[in-house]
């Protein structure tokens, strides 16, 4: 498995995982993060080179259903839970900078 | 006799009798969680009123002669991952505070349809993630048989509901032993359905491959009722298995002649507690009194089992909870610079601890370079945890284990090492990385006078066999039978 968790890789998959972090809490998680790495390499005691991967309990495919139209939620409902809205649109900030 | 402390099947038979109605039942649960939950702190929403009338109705269609559902007017309390249409669904967290769902989940339309009295949202472990119910933004659930141990975790509030006689029977979700363990440590019945037996629509998301709901009651008659009413395909769930359910109620009174119980000897090695071993043994001899076959069986792969669990839980809960953006609901930061530290801000103030642990975590294992040395290898050795069963129950129709190392732990002995936390679901896990039903009965007390739990596997889709095999050592002990003293 790969070299020992820095603060840095921390930091990055903060990035990636959208969650501003305090320093604290990049310290903390890069102690508690690498801890259960470490456990979590006991996996490479076992040969799994012929093992193919299960990523399901019940290994189903393709499951169909007829292409019918079915009720949705009035837009109301759908929009009553949002942070901000204007009552047809659910509000976020400007996206495109300079715009 | 008196409502509370009951059994779902004694309150029901005099619920059909006209003894009791409804809204005489629901008001004596009610006044329970009035009289102790300001101890236990089982519950995050009571809504006295509505489920007064939704007794009050069940009560009038009884009276006006109709058929009713196999519930038949009990109230059920409901863990706070499933969707409630119109009722706060929060998860335990601060990013779902006052959040109110626009539909029921699956589950809950089948409580509604079988005649349930919903009777309150129980309190859990921060959408799901945790096996003590300390990660609730909201409150700490006690442990009814000592105020100063856990419930366990994640269903914690649905055990404590029903161990302290809050609730004749719960709702709760496992995905690596959240309904079990919590059985376990609360001295009541908690079962996770196969894999597919009972739909997910509406339960809000932490490792899809791995989640369950099921029943919580305080006897294995009470689990079989609430697991019929649950139980069945949904074409809303695609992973939903349509198959027949069983009349779990009614065929959990036949005893299984012969019933052959297979014993891993991996599950008996350093680190199991001496009174939990010695009440599990004790358990296998009541068995053998019965004319059961105990067989030794190995299950070489199991101790990985927490290794690859905990791999692939918040590699899915990573992508779960990517949902939580601040736009279409949940907490929206005050303050931020543009769209994305919109997010960041959000997400850094809405979750707890451990989820954002558990993101990181599997948004570690599935980033690029790390995917097959991480997720990839953790599916693999899934693969061989499930062999290792299909292998055992060639020769044995259900396996018995404990449910965990120990009785309950303190409230805040492992709240600051997170992988001891883990460790208390290493019987508990590998039936959810199996897709295996499993079922958590009362079968011991330890001399701090603590529950231990027994644990039954069996394979896919044989909950019947379960049921039936829990009964019979229920017919032949009282540990079910003891209640705690709340004070």
């Amino acid at each position: 498995m790969p070299a020992q968790l820095t603060r840095a890789d921390v930091l990055k998959v903060a990035r990636l995982a959208r969650l501003k972090l305090t320093d604290a809490e990049l310290d903390d998680c890069t102690v508690k993060l690498g801890k259960i790495l470490d456990y979590v390499a006991s996996l490479n005691e076992i040969n799994t080179d012929e093992v193919e991967p299960m990523v399901h309990a019940v290994e189903l495919s393709n499951v169909f259903r007829d292409d019918a139209v079915q009720p949705s939620l009035p837009q109301t409902a759908a929009l009553a839970n949002a942070p901000k809205s204007d009552g047809r649109f659910f509000l976020v900030p400007q996206i495109l900078e300079g715009a | 006799m008196s409502i509370i402390g009951a059994t779902a099947g004694e309150l029901l038979q005099r619920l059909e009798r006209g003894d009791v109605s409804s809204v005489e039942a629901t008001t004596a649960y009610l006044d329970a969680i009035a009289l102790n939950d300001g101890r236990v702190k089982a519950f995050l929403h009571v809504d006295w009123d509505h489920a007064i009338a939704q007794a009050r109705a069940i009560d009038e269609k009884r009276q006006r002669g109709e058929s009713l559902g196999i519930l038949g007017g009990l109230p059920v309390a409901v863990k706070d991952v499933v969707c409630t249409q119109g009722q706060p669904t929060t998860c335990a967290s601060k990013m779902l505070k006052g959040f109110v769902p626009p539909y029921d989940a699956h589950v809950v339309t089948r409580l509604k349809t079988s005649d349930a009295v919903l009777i309150g949202k129980t309190n859990m472990d921060e959408f799901a993630m945790g096996s003590s119910t300390e990660n609730s933004a909201y409150q700490v659930t006690r442990n009814p048989w000592d105020l100063e141990r856990t419930p366990g975790g994640s269903s914690g509030g649905s055990a404590a509901a029903v161990a302290a006689s809050m609730a004749p029977l719960a709702l709760g979700t496992d995905t690596g032993g959240s309904i079990r363990l919590p059985a376990g440590y609360c001295g009541v019945v908690g079962m996770k359905p196969t894999y597919g037996r009972v739909s997910r629509f509406g339960l809000v998301a932490y490792g899809s491959s791995l989640d369950q709901i099921g029943p919580f009651a305080n006897d294995v008659a009470g689990a079989a009722l609430l697991l019929e009413a649950l139980a069945g395909y949904d074409r809303r769930d695609s992973t939903s298995v349509d198959t027949p359910v069983p009349q779990y109620s009614r065929t959990v009174e036949e005893p299984l002649a012969g019933v052959r119980i297979g014993i891993a000897k991996e599950h008996f090695v350093s680190g199991l507690d001496r009174e939990v071993e010695s009440s599990v043994r004790a358990g296998l001899d009541v068995y053998k009194s019965l004319g059961a076959e105990i067989k030794e069986i190995s299950l070489p792969h199991s101790k990985y089992a927490v290794a690859v669990y905990y791999i692939v839980a918040p590699s899915e809960a990573s992508s779960n909870l990517a949902r939580y953006d601040g736009v279409h609901y949940g907490h929206r930061a005050a303050q931020f610079d543009n769209m994305i530290d919109m997010y960041s801000a959000s997400r850094g103030e809405g979750f707890g601890a451990e989820v954002k642990r558990r993101i990181m975590l599997g948004t570690y294992a599935l980033s690029a370079g790390y995917y097959d040395a991480y997720y990839l290898k953790a599916l693999k050795v899934r693969r061989l945890i499930r062999n290792d069963f299909d292998e055992a129950f060639k020769s044995v129709d259900v396996i018995a284990s404990p449910v965990a190392p120990t009785p309950a732990f303190k409230i805040g002995e492992l709240m600051d090492d997170p992988l001891a936390m883990y460790l208390s679901d290493i019987y508990t896990i590998s039936a959810n990385l199996a897709g295996l039903p499993g079922i958590c009965l009362p079968a011991g007390f330890s001399r701090n006078n603590l529950p231990i739990g027994l644990q039954l596997l069996g394979p896919p889709f044989e909950e019947e066999r379960l049921l039936r095999t829990a009964r019979m050592f229920e017919c032949e002990t009282d540990f079910h039978k003891r209640r705690p003293t709340v004070e």
